[in-house]
């Protein structure tokens, strides 16, 4: 019934085949999953690390991993990726990619305005900002996450939000399909959406209810109170008080300590002295809410539009995670600041906190907090104002006084107050005066209800008389496909049908075949010059809608650093592509035989005024697998070396071969030295005995016919491919 | 006013210092739970449209239905009985199925009438 294909990691995600058969699908597994972390920490590669989770089976590491046996190290906390693009069909493909950099809960933002749909969304319609979260695309996105989650070989969450006018639908809605995690928080109703007060609570004590027995974990939605406040890190007591009143309402409602988690923010962002604001409201809210779970999430209120800058916040953000504790670590995608997270920045996002757990394991181990300084006054200080807080909202009357009377989202420290915090009225707001209640004869004849139930004698279980609700009988849900026969993923999914199965490439950001692509360059102008300039450019390079989304001004004589998008208005059929063979290298024992045989020796160095020589040490070293290795016999010049002594060295001691390495690029260097190794071996009548080979970072293999030399080769080369090159012109020649 | 406030601020945080941490922290969790007290007492007795649809959801009818129903047993005056309670009272007073009962109120509201 439950058809899932395993993924091959060399296949695209087939989008049309998850779709088949969800009216029949349901979830394998429901409830959250944390990490595996083994209590004795970890061995990769070369180390041992003390606060990580077991690696994953199939994984992309950061960019460095190379250099130390590809090793891709786990935080120990579960990582957050945020997906909003509008088509959850594209989502799916970001999702995958997310997973492979190490995140395991993703959520799925939802379209603009669902919190004031009195109801389930059906279908798959376009979504704005986020996607209509409906019981289809809950089902391929789950489908999805199983394929995902065996393919990367950990558990995946995923998560959406369970808010608005129809909280205790949308619960059921997650409980039945198996959605892992939920933010739940009626106070975000009422301050963010305006959803009545009372309404918000009745329901919110249902929705809790179901999710807690579908072990559904829920995040909070105080940190909305951070990115709102005009100085987010004033309003750390509110903050506490807002966690509170959700974390003992959810508790009183019946839910499972563990299953409830905080949403919170580091409030502060540089150039602001960040540490001193955000490490004692950290541990003031850890050690205030010993009982519950963390979910820490970076700061959004003052991203800007560049991605660095982002990054950098980010990476602090996560600094104060591992100095105090994180059981979720959610993560921002930089661009936020600026477009509609990209897919590629999710990714990033994901990398900002994987790189900074690696660096920092072990940092409790080696560090601990100074509690008897400031920090102790400050954290003591945050939490007295919090306990002032509350028993002010009971001396005015309670929660729902409190909130007539705008006491929360005040951007002032409290007990100082701007007042520009957020007042609701009590009958006023979405769905006012909408709760009824209960008559003494009230009966819900289903599971997971919450509150006052008459269920009638000699009745053991509330669904009983119905024959079992759909929580207890999955086969009585009812599955709607679609209602609008043009909105729909099918009809996208026709649209995007030769960018994804097709021939037809394009560069995307968000969605299939979307062409949009990013230039980044420095412009000699001005600010208010440099952002026309960058349209006018991308419009003369073809690209269509373009729009500055980023300028950084370097001096504000001198110029500024653009950046623009545009979407490529061209598609490239792949089979045009041509594709350059790859070098196929020889085996090894052969390679020694012919090296030994010939007595194989070379001259090399770095040339030209060029002082790199690491690049060309691995070459030849056999500790990094170099030639020597191989049994090449090496004559090494050193760096900013000659040709023409090169070659004359070359000449002396009987070479087979001269390697160099150039690195510097500028005015196209490296070509030119390319270019004069071949001339100098030709004016000295040696071209034909000597095999020449170059090499360097910005060096293409196709270099080599251009500047007369037998072989070039760039980042990431190894010796036996040099060795191999060597070898296949001696072959060519005949000498041997 | 706002003087008050602050004034008053002033000696509660007078009160709080001479507090231990574990004392405050337990003072902090008693006010939580005073405060949501009559809130959980609230949403035990009372429901909501929303509620009602979500019960509906769980014994087998489409949202859309869902909908519809809700709409015409609130209007009937009959949601404080619970709309599941509602639906099963009709099918079980006509021989309905829960379906078929669900669909009999979309059709016609006065199905509704002396059911209690």
């Amino acid at each position: 019934m439950n058809q899932k294909d395993s993924l091959d990691p060399k296949k695209k995600l087939d989008i049309e085949k998850i779709l088949e058969g969800l009216e029949n699908y349901h979830p394998t597994r429901k409830g959250w999953t944390w990490r595996n972390v083994p209590s004795d920490g970890v061995d990769m590669g070369p180390f041992h690390f003390h606060d990580m989770s077991e690696p994953l089976k199939n994984s992309i590491g950061l960019p460095a991993s190379k250099y130390f046996d590809n090793i891709d190290p786990q935080p120990s906390c579960v990582v957050t990726t945020e997906i909003a693009s509008g088509r959850f069909e594209d989502d799916l493909r970001r999702m995958r990619m997310a997973a492979w950099h190490g995140a395991d809960h993703i959520m799925v933002i939802r379209t603009t305005g669902q919190s004031h749909i009195d109801g389930l969304l059906e279908g798959t319609p376009e979504g704005i900002g986020g996607v209509p979260i409906t019981r289809k695309q809950i089902r391929a996105s789950r489908k999805t996450c199983d394929m995902i989650e065996e393919e990367v070989g950990r558990p995946i969450n995923f998560h959406s939000y369970v808010s608005g006018v129809a909280g205790p639908e949308v619960a059921v809605l997650f409980a039945e399909e198996g959605i892992n995690g939920a933010h739940q928080d009626p106070q975000y109703n009422v301050l963010y959406r305006n959803v009545n007060m009372y309404r918000s609570f009745v329901d919110a004590a249902e929705a809790k209810r179901l999710m807690n027995d579908a072990g559904i974990f829920q995040i909070d939605g105080a940190h909305n109170a951070n990115a709102t406040a005009k100085a987010g890190w004033l309003v750390m007591p509110e903050l506490m008080v807002q966690h509170g009143i959700n974390c003992a309402f959810s508790v009183a409602v019946g839910m499972q300590k563990d299953l409830i988690g905080l949403s919170t923010v580091p409030p502060n962002a540089p150039p602001a002295p960040k540490l001193w604001f955000d490490l004692p409201y950290a541990v003031a809210l850890r050690e205030f809410f010993s009982d519950f779970k963390m979910r820490a999430q970076q700061n959004t209120r003052y991203i800007e539009a560049d991605i660095e800058e982002a990054i950098r916040t980010h990476t602090i953000d996560t600094l104060i995670s591992m100095l105090t504790s994180a059981d979720i670590q959610s993560t921002i995608t930089p661009d936020e600041g600026r477009n509609i997270p990209w897919h590629y920045n999710n990714i990033r996002g994901v990398q900002t906190v994987k790189q900074t757990w690696a660096a920092l394991d072990g940092i409790k181990q080696l560090l601990s907090l100074n509690h008897d300084g400031p920090l102790g006054v400050m954290v003591r200080d945050i939490k007295e104002r919090a306990v002032a807080f509350l028993e002010e909202v009971i001396e005015t009357g309670g929660y729902f006084a409190a909130v007539e009377k705008g006491f929360f989202v005040d951007s002032a420290k409290y007990p100082e107050r701007n007042g520009d915090g957020i007042a609701r009225n009590g009958s006023g707001g979405v769905a006012a005066n909408s709760i009824v209640e209960r008559d003494p004869d009230y009966y819900a004849p289903v599971c997971s209800h919450f509150g006052e139930n008459h269920i009638p004698d000699g009745v053991e279980k509330a669904c009983d008389p119905i024959d079992g609700c759909t929580l207890c009988k999955p086969e009585k849900i009812v599955y709607i496909d679609e209602l609008d026969p043009e909105d729909n993923c099918q009809k996208r999914l026709e649209t995007t049908f030769p960018y994804r199965k097709g021939n037809l490439i394009k560069p995307e950001t968000e969605s299939a075949g979307d062409g949009t692509i990013l230039t980044q360059f420095f412009v000699p102008l001005p600010e208010e010059m440099a952002g026309v300039y960058g349209v006018e450019m991308a419009k003369k390079l073809g690209l269509v809608d373009p729009e500055v989304i980023n300028i950084m001004i370097m001096h504000p004589a001198e110029g500024c650093f653009v950046e623009v998008k545009g979407k490529v208005a061209f598609d490239i059929d792949v089979t045009t592509l041509k594709i350059p063979e790859k070098d196929e290298v020889l085996p090894e024992e052969e390679l020694r035989e012919v090296v030994k045989k010939v007595g194989l020796r070379v001259v090399a160095g770095t040339v030209g005024e060029d002082e790199h020589s690491v690049g060309l040490r691995e070459i030849l070293d056999i500790k990094h697998g170099g030639i020597e290795k191989y049994g090449v016999k090496y004559h090494y010049l050193g760096t900013s070396v000659p040709i023409a002594k090169l070659v004359d060295a070359a000449i002396e001691t009987g070479a087979h071969a001269i390697l160099i390495s150039t690195i510097i690029s500028h005015n196209d260097i490296h070509r030119m030295q390319m270019k004069k190794l071949a001339e100098i071996c030709k004016e000295k009548g040696v071209r034909e005995k000597l095999i020449l080979i170059a090499g360097g970072t910005q060096v293409n293999r196709e270099m080599a016919k251009e500047t007369g030399i037998d072989a070039t080769f760039g980042r990431g080369t190894k010796g036996i491919q040099v060795v191999n090159a060597m070898v296949k012109v001696l072959k060519s020649r005949g000498q041997v | 006013m706002a003087e008050d406030r602050i004034a008053r601020f002033e000696k509660r945080q007078t009160e709080l210092k001479q507090m231990s941490d574990t004392e405050l922290k337990e003072r902090f969790w008693s006010l939580c739970d005073q405060l949501v007290k009559p809130i959980v007492e609230l949403s035990k007795t009372h429901t909501s449209p929303s509620i009602e649809r979500s019960v509906l959801l769980r014994m087998g009818i489409d949202s859309i239905s869902a909908h519809g129903i809700v709409d015409r047993i609130f209007e009937a005056g009959l949601l404080g009985k619970g709309a599941g309670h509602v639906v099963l009272k009709l099918s079980q007073k006509s021989g309905l199925s829960i379906r078929e009962a669900a669909a009999a109120i979309l059709e016609n509201k006065d199905v509704l009438q002396d059911l209690f």
